[in-house]
């Protein structure tokens, strides 16, 4: 669908939504294609393509609230879910919070491009996709006894939107992102240890295309000898690739939804330090390039930068506007956009070398949180670091403590910000953490 | 054939009565005698046996082993309740056909979400182009095949209006209100879902399924002074309507009223291994990770497994039986047919403690030469099948809870789970203990929450030294996530004792 047909049917069902009885309504139309080959023993293992759309609308109908999707999108088959939903709707309970955005919050336009889209997306030959993935491969293929297994990709995709809203929002958004991977696994004695590298872009010409294989073999081979050690208390280093599983619970806490339904321990928090004073993150929309950045979020509210935590000082929840309304607070954003940390001054291997005794963790293998406590407990693996250096890998533990207490104990920040993903996170130094082992 | 839209939806309503009739006798579909139930679903997806030909005639034409289409129609419905109102709907619908293609064990895929000669022949192109070879396929005669039974239902959901469920999710959050006063917020929810599928393959196989799910639930919440805690109740069945009713929401308010009240004077473990007793239901969740996963044929196939090459030998007490069951009525986990158009089955993994069986998929099952399990399942029609488990369990054992529970000197009791995970190769698995209790010298004493106990497979399961004859299937909303595919399942196991795991806690 071009961007044109993709308005002119959102305004449509728009349109016949309020015809039939809704008074404000959000229409979202978005479709994407992607593209996909895995390669195992140096054979196209899987070839993937996908080309999809869908609709989605937000009815507002005698202040009753529902929100559907579907991708059935001829027209005489819209028009009928669209009744359908609008009567469904009515059984509803009135619920006298939910209402479009505030239209003076909307993004007018004006902003410049944030260069989120490969315009090249289309053009990219299939058979360079397929010879990538091949290539990552070579990298590995018979160098090393200890291989059993290796799985290499190639993937890429476009998503194109729209949104249009009855009190006068519309808007339209792109992106486009490619990868490459590879995952490895080896053996020595029972264990059969792996590991995965993924290198992802947002321009296929800027996607780093080498080392990939490489880096998954010396991971995965690193991992040889896991053990877990004994239990205690130490210094924890989590790697900047895997350090957003702690963030994650903090982000949850900010959510209007969470803070609204008390299940957040950062209720009634805002100016008040909460956290370390190491603690600096500001949310940025605007980054050229940024995996987050946006102009405007699901609801059409122009986005802002804002400082999240200001040397542990909690400065914003994220807050929409039926949340807004729902805690008499002005909203924000639904959810982060482009998480950019204050960083220290030592790369991994300089946060390593201050450690006398503690844990570098790699991997996080399940567990979770409690979203009103903050109590939390996760599966881990990594290094044994003792005197600076790595002595040996461990795996088969957990951490267990709380939010509150972790990010009061940050030691330092590194300054190897992961910008593959839109949570800019270095590797962090907490002290003090509580590790299980025998 | 009736190609009427309109019309479709309808007949879609019927299909429910022909699939609950005893099946006819298997027909070929050449002579047009194609049962009433099949008929219905060709209706349905607007396609006809010779369309379904000419598609796989395309999907075979550069020299494919194999090629199946999935055709699937989706309608998923979602009520909220929050501060006391139900006052949110969802719906959802999904609609297209799923073709791949094999050579060898190497996989083309593509979807269409428009069912139409055209697009459905374009898509089957790109996916025959995972083989390369100038080919010419002679259609095989269609045999209908008929799926099995296991959910039969009265009334289906896709016929079911907002107003006949909006009472029972109101009535969960006032029963919950009404059952403690320490309660402060009640979020409720009921999701139910109808799928149908229609699946044709190069072998000339046709059938069906008609899915039906219903995921009925609340979560918690309560303040004490200054603590605020969280627990939640969820069933899911393959069932209809019929299923609702006051017990149902009685049981849901009161089971979610317990689970938080216990929270709040809960404490943690010390930190390090411990004896574990996995209570009776839910619990099965360690047969899920420590061993359901690393039985899935896929990683075997490809060595990465922990279990590559355990086939045949003892991996655990002689008492111990594990299944993995797609064919348990009306279980969350059932279908009637798998997605690759294959009887579903109960399979045992583990017998008389011998690992008996992987989990397989139509590329696994050839590569080792077995017949398939029934096992190869997707989330949608946007998916390629891979080996997946259905209902996992384990057979009652020998022993007694209070036996299994006054052999720990020092230990954890743990029943209640939120989410597990498990690394294939290095077999490290873990589950999240939402709430538990402490064992001290043989009895439960104080109660425990938020930890996370890991564990390796092979160990564990050698590690299960006693099994209760409390067998119980845990019918909550478990969803297992593998590939970034979710699909349903559930999973059970007697209380069993697990010598060994690590469990998260604190250091004095």
């Amino acid at each position: 669908m071009t961007k044109e047909e993709k308005y002119n049917l959102a305004k449509w069902a728009m349109n016949h939504a309020l015809q039939k009885g809704a008074q404000e309504v959000s229409v979202s139309i978005a479709n994407s294609r992607s593209s996909s080959v895995e390669i195992r023993e140096k054979k196209i293992d899987k070839l993937e393509q996908a080309i999809q759309s869908g609709l989605t609308i937000r009815l507002f109908v005698d202040k009753k609230y529902s929100a559907h999707s579907t991708n059935r999108l001829k027209k005489e088959e819209l028009a009928r879910f669209i009744e359908q939903a609008i009567e469904g709707t009515k059984y509803l309970s009135e619920d006298e919070f939910r209402t479009l955005p505030d239209p003076s919050l909307y993004y007018k336009g004006g902003q410049n491009d944030l260069n989120v889209l490969d315009k090249e997306f289309a053009s990219v030959d299939p058979q360079k996709k397929i010879d990538l993935a091949y290539a990552v491969e070579k990298e590995i293929f018979g160098t090393d006894d200890r291989i059993i297994s290796i799985s290499t990709g190639y993937y890429d995709g476009m998503e194109e939107r729209v949104l249009v809203t009855s009190n006068g929002f519309e808007g339209d958004s792109a992106n486009t992102q490619f990868g490459l991977y590879a995952s490895v696994s080896v053996k020595s004695g029972e264990a059969r240890p792996e590991s995965y590298w993924n290198e992802s872009s947002i321009f296929f010409d800027k996607l780093k295309k080498d080392n990939i294989g490489v880096t998954a073999l010396k991971r995965a081979a690193s991992k040889i000898g896991q053990a877990k050690i004994a239990s205690g208390k130490m210094t924890m280093i989590v790697e900047n690739k895997v350090a957003s599983r702690l963030v994650s619970p903090l982000i949850s806490a900010l959510n209007g939804s969470a803070i609204q339904q008390k299940n957040s321990f950062l209720i009634d928090k805002l100016d008040q330090k909460v956290f370390s004073d190491k603690l600096t993150i500001t949310d940025d929309p605007f980054i050229v390039s940024g995996r987050g950045s946006r102009l405007f979020d699901g609801e059409g509210l122009a986005t802002k930068k804002r400082a999240v935590f200001d040397k542990g000082v909690l400065k914003t929840y994220y807050i929409d506007t039926y949340y807004g309304k729902k805690l008499n607070m002005e909203p924000t954003n639904g959810g982060t956009t482009n998480l950019v940390f204050e960083t220290g001054d030592k790369n991994l291997e300089g946060l390593i070398a201050t450690v006398k005794k503690g844990i570098l963790v790699t991997g996080f293998n399940g567990g979770n949180s409690n979203g009103s406590t903050g109590d939390f407990s996760f599966g881990i693996e990594g290094f044994l670091i003792e005197n600076g250096t790595i002595k040996q890998p461990v795996s088969e533990m957990n951490i267990t403590g709380n939010m509150k207490t972790l990010w009061s104990n940050i030691g330092e920040f590194g300054n190897d910000v992961n910008d593959s993903s839109s949570w800019l996170t270095p590797s962090i130094l907490f002290e003090g953490v509580d590790f299980s082992g025998i | 054939m009736n190609v009427n839209r309109r019309n479709f939806i309808k007949t879609g309503s019927a299909v429910v009565a022909g699939s609950m009739f005893l099946p006819p006798l298997l027909q070929s579909c050449q002579n047009v005698k194609i049962s009433e139930s099949v008929k219905s679903y060709l209706d349905h997806f607007e396609v006809s046996v010779e369309m379904l030909q000419k598609v796989i005639a395309a999907a075979m034409s550069k020299g494919g082993d194999y090629a199946d289409l999935f055709f699937e129609h989706k309608i998923s419905n979602s009520l909220g309740l929050e501060d006391g109102k139900v006052n949110r709907a969802f719906s959802n619908i999904d609609y297209g056909v799923g073709i791949r293609v094999l050579k060898g064990d190497q996989t083309g895929f593509a979807y269409s979400e428009n069912i139409t000669l055209d697009d459905m022949l374009n898509a089957a192109k790109m996916a025959a182009s995972i083989a390369n070879e100038k080919s010419v396929f002679s259609p095989v005669d269609c045999t209908e095949k008929m799926p099995a039974a296991y959910y039969k239902i009265n009334r289906q959901w896709d016929n079911v209006v907002v107003a006949d469920k909006v009472p029972f999710v109101q009535k969960v959050n006032d029963k919950i209100f009404e059952l403690d006063n320490k309660v402060i917020k009640v979020n409720a929810f009921m999701n139910d879902e109808t799928s149908y599928v229609l699946f044709y393959n190069s072998e000339g196989r046709l059938t069906y399924d008609y899915r039906p799910m219903i995921g009925f639930g609340a979560v918690c919440i309560m303040q004490r002074g200054e603590q605020i805690e969280n627990s939640y109740a969820a069933r899911s069945f393959r069932k209809g309507f019929e299923w609702l009713d006051d017990s149902v929401v009685n049981e849901l308010a009161q089971e979610a009223v317990d689970k938080t009240n216990i929270l709040f004077d809960a404490v943690k473990p010390r930190a390090g291994e411990m004896p574990v007793v996995m209570g009776a239901g839910g619990s099965g969740i360690l047969l899920h990770e420590a061993i359901g996963h690393t039985f899935e044929a896929d990683f075997n196939r490809k060595g990465t497994s922990i279990f590559s090459d355990k086939m045949g030998k003892k991996v655990a007490e002689s008492f111990i039986n594990i299944i993995d069951d797609g064919t348990l009525e009306n279980n969350r986990g059932s279908i009637n047919i798998d997605d690759e158009g294959n009887d579903v089955q109960k399979t045992y993994l583990v017998k008389d403690g011998v690992l008996n069986s992987y989990i397989h998929d139509r590329i696994s099952a050839k590569f080792y030469n077995v017949a398939p399990t029934g096992n190869g399942r997707r989330e949608s029609f946007r998916n390629i099948p891979i080996p997946r488990m259905r209902a996992t369990y384990m057979e009652p054992g020998p022993h007694s809870k209070d036996d299994i529970i006054a052999s720990v000197d020092y230990g954890v009791y743990v029943d209640n789970f939120s989410n597990g995970q498990v690394q294939i190769g290095a077999g490290d698995f873990t589950f999240f203990v939402k709430s538990g209790y402490l064992i001290e010298k043989g009895k439960i004493t104080q109660p425990i929450k938020d930890i996370n106990i890991i564990g390796n497979g092979p160990k564990a399961l050698a590690d299960i030294t006693m099994a209760a004859s409390d067998y119980l299937i845990d019918n909550g909303t478990w969803t297992c996530g593998k590939d970034g595919q979710s699909v349903p399942v559930t999973c059970g196991l007697p209380t069993v004792l697990v010598k060994k795991l690590t469990v998260g806690g604190t250091n004095a």
